[in-house]
């Protein structure tokens, strides 16, 4: 953080200019999560026909709501079940053995190391819809494809976060630790999983949290892997709602209150996880 | 983040300033080592290298129906034919530089962007950075899909406020005409990303030592020549990193453009190549085709990644 100084001379124009340009992207950020959230509330009637920045004379939240999770036999239950399955279950198996990897990497000497490090890290340059479409088809061959498997197993890969967990562990373990403890006659796995898992745990959290995002906004894995409606997560089922709209007008609104429940759901995990977000992407990494 | 990435591959005393120690001797028990480790390669090799290496065997090959389609069709090895056949398609072509033009909106467009937002943060005169900081990283979280369903809505006339109140000011604007469709499909990637990056730029702002700010201070350097000769050049790693995965992102271009397709004409089903891979996979039922699809978009992703890292590391300051 930049301390705050006293401002030079000329320096209010600055600031004024400086705080409007931060008040102006807010408004850019906020305006599509500010126009759903009013929208939801709204008849599908006053969604075309009053101004999409203000509510209108009769409001209908509740109903919107009703209707939302009773439509298709209470689909969008199933689907924000689904939703919290698919990333919190992947992000979860992700984290274990990407932490394990990455720790592995940091503290171990082994042979082809940094090869196989860069091979990962390759990983991360390589465009998921090059690995989706192949994928169904290795996934097909195993009769996995329509089940709950094809879409968790292949979340469960985080190559950022072995990057992650090997920065991390560089810059949270230190080696004194990890040799004191073997001389006290713990085991390796034991250090891992008891003394050098909790300095990471700042870290740990921050890759499960990026990878819970990463499986939760995918589309392309589900849209490629799912064919029933019951396993869809929310973005998959959002769409199939979003592609009967020509059919009848009222799925629109179905569309518009989905969204907006969804968006609701997602900023208060962020805003509520805020402090380990900053956990610092790069820590360790820009101290060299 | 690249001192790391880049200290392996230096000498050891290089190594060790970052904290990667130098081992005096080789771990005591190595079969821990392969219990850490296991698990993700496994995972790794089956969910990662297999589909490639898949796509890459399987774009060599073509299905041929026999004569009348009676029977299974045979498997032959065609080489090369699928790429000519997805090279010499010109909607395909014509997709390849629809992407090359988006990238080149998308990615000075974003690190443009994150950029200013991190150093606007990190001002002396900037106000509740925090609270600015988390609502210009909210829409991190809202999935691709349903952001390209919102901006849908804030693109149609009969839907959205902005359009109504530039209507309004008797200014005609379509976002989904052809010729701006591109610029639309770039502020929705901006919107969701922006704030992503501008953390992780953020983070590298951050750890710059204070103390130099305070020499500079003292050398009377104001805040422009501050960001110009300071945070600039010291940033440049993640810089560069959030360029090279903007780069990467643009080339899978394909959940905004099949959500706002049915919104305009503008967009065709074969947009983007992997909209054109997606059709011949699934619609067409020419996977062989799609997988070549697919391999050229790869190529073309280590391609615009590896031009990337050879420029920005001609100068000698190399960044990764």
């Amino acid at each position: 953080m930049v301390t705050r100084s006293v401002q030079r001379p000329g320096g209010l124009a600055g600031g004024i200019l400086v705080n409007a340009t931060l008040v102006l992207a807010a408004a850019y950020f906020l305006l599509p999560i500010v126009w759903v959230l009013i929208a939801a509330t709204k008849s599908p009637g006053d969604l075309y026909s009053t101004f999409g920045l203000w509510f209108s004379d009769s409001p209908q939240a509740w109903e919107n709501l009703v209707d939302l999770f009773t439509q298709d036999g209470g689909a969008f239950s199933i689907w924000i079940l689904n939703s919290v399955l698919y990333s919190g279950g992947g992000a979860l198996v992700a984290t274990i053995i990407a932490t394990a990897a990455g720790y592995a990497f940091a503290k171990y000497a082994f042979r082809a190391k940094e090869t196989l490090f860069w091979t990962i890290l390759g990983g991360v340059l390589v465009p998921a819809t090059v690995i989706a479409l192949p994928l169904y088809f290795l996934l097909n061959a195993a009769g996995l494809t329509g089940s709950y498997w094809s879409v968790l197993l292949p979340s469960m890969v985080s190559p950022f976060g072995v990057y992650l967990a090997r920065i991390h562990a560089n810059a949270s373990v230190p080696d004194e630790v990890v040799e004191a403890a073997r001389i006290d006659g713990a085991g390796d796995l034991r250090i891992f999983g008891s003394i050098a898992s909790r300095m990471m745990t700042p870290a740990i959290v921050t890759i499960f949290l990026f990878q819970f995002v990463t499986i939760w906004n995918n589309y392309l894995l589900p849209l490629v892997m799912l064919n029933d409606p019951k396993r869809f997560p929310i973005t998959l089922g959002l769409t199939l709602w979003n592609s009967q709209t020509q059919r009848d007008p009222m799925f629109t609104q179905l569309v518009v209150t989905g969204s907006a429940v969804s968006v609701v759901l997602l900023v208060v995990l962020m805003v509520s996880l805020q402090r380990f977000w900053k956990a610092d992407l790069t820590a360790g990494a820009t101290k060299g | 983040m690249t001192a790391v990435t880049a200290a392996p591959r230096s000498d050891a005393p290089a190594a060790a300033t970052l904290g990667e120690p130098i081992r005096r001797r080789p771990p005591r028990r190595p079969g821990a080592l392969w219990v850490l480790l296991t698990p993700f390669l496994v995972m790794f090799a089956a969910f990662f290298i297999a589909p490639i290496v898949f796509a890459i065997i399987d774009s060599l090959f073509s299905q041929k129906s026999s004569g009348l389609g009676l029977g299974a069709p045979t498997r032959e090895f065609v080489f090369l034919d699928n790429y000519a056949a997805a090279l010499s398609n010109p909607s395909f072509v014509a997709s390849l530089w629809r992407l090359v033009a988006f990238s080149a909106i998308e990615v000075p467009l974003m690190v443009v962007t994150a950029l200013g937002l991190a150093l606007l943060l990190g001002a002396a005169a900037a106000r509740f950075p925090r609270a600015f900081r988390i609502t210009y990283f909210m829409p991190y979280g809202v999935p691709g899909v349903i952001a390209s369903l919102l901006w849908g809505f804030l693109y149609i006339p009969a839907t959205s406020p902005v359009l109504q109140l530039l209507d309004a000011m008797g200014i005609d604007a379509n976002p989904l005409s052809s010729d701006a469709v591109l610029f639309a499909i770039a502020n929705i990637a901006l919107w969701g990303f922006a704030g992503y990056n501008m953390l992780i730029l953020i983070a590298a702002l951050d750890s710059i030592p204070e103390e130099l700010y305070e020499a500079a201070k003292l050398d009377g350097a104001g805040e422009w020549r501050m960001i110009w000769h300071i945070k600039l050049p010291l940033i440049r790693p993640s810089i560069v990193l959030v360029t090279l995965f903007t780069i990467i992102g643009t080339l899978q271009l394909f959940v905004e453009p099949l959500v706002l397709r049915p919104l305009t004409t503008a967009i065709s089903s074969d947009f983007t190549p992997n909209l054109a891979a997606y059709n011949q996979a699934f619609a067409q039922g020419n996977p062989n085709l799609a997988a070549a699809m697919a391999v050229i978009v790869a190529l073309l992703a280590f391609a615009f990644s590896a031009l990337f890292l050879r420029i920005v590391n001609r100068k000698g300051n190399r960044a990764w």
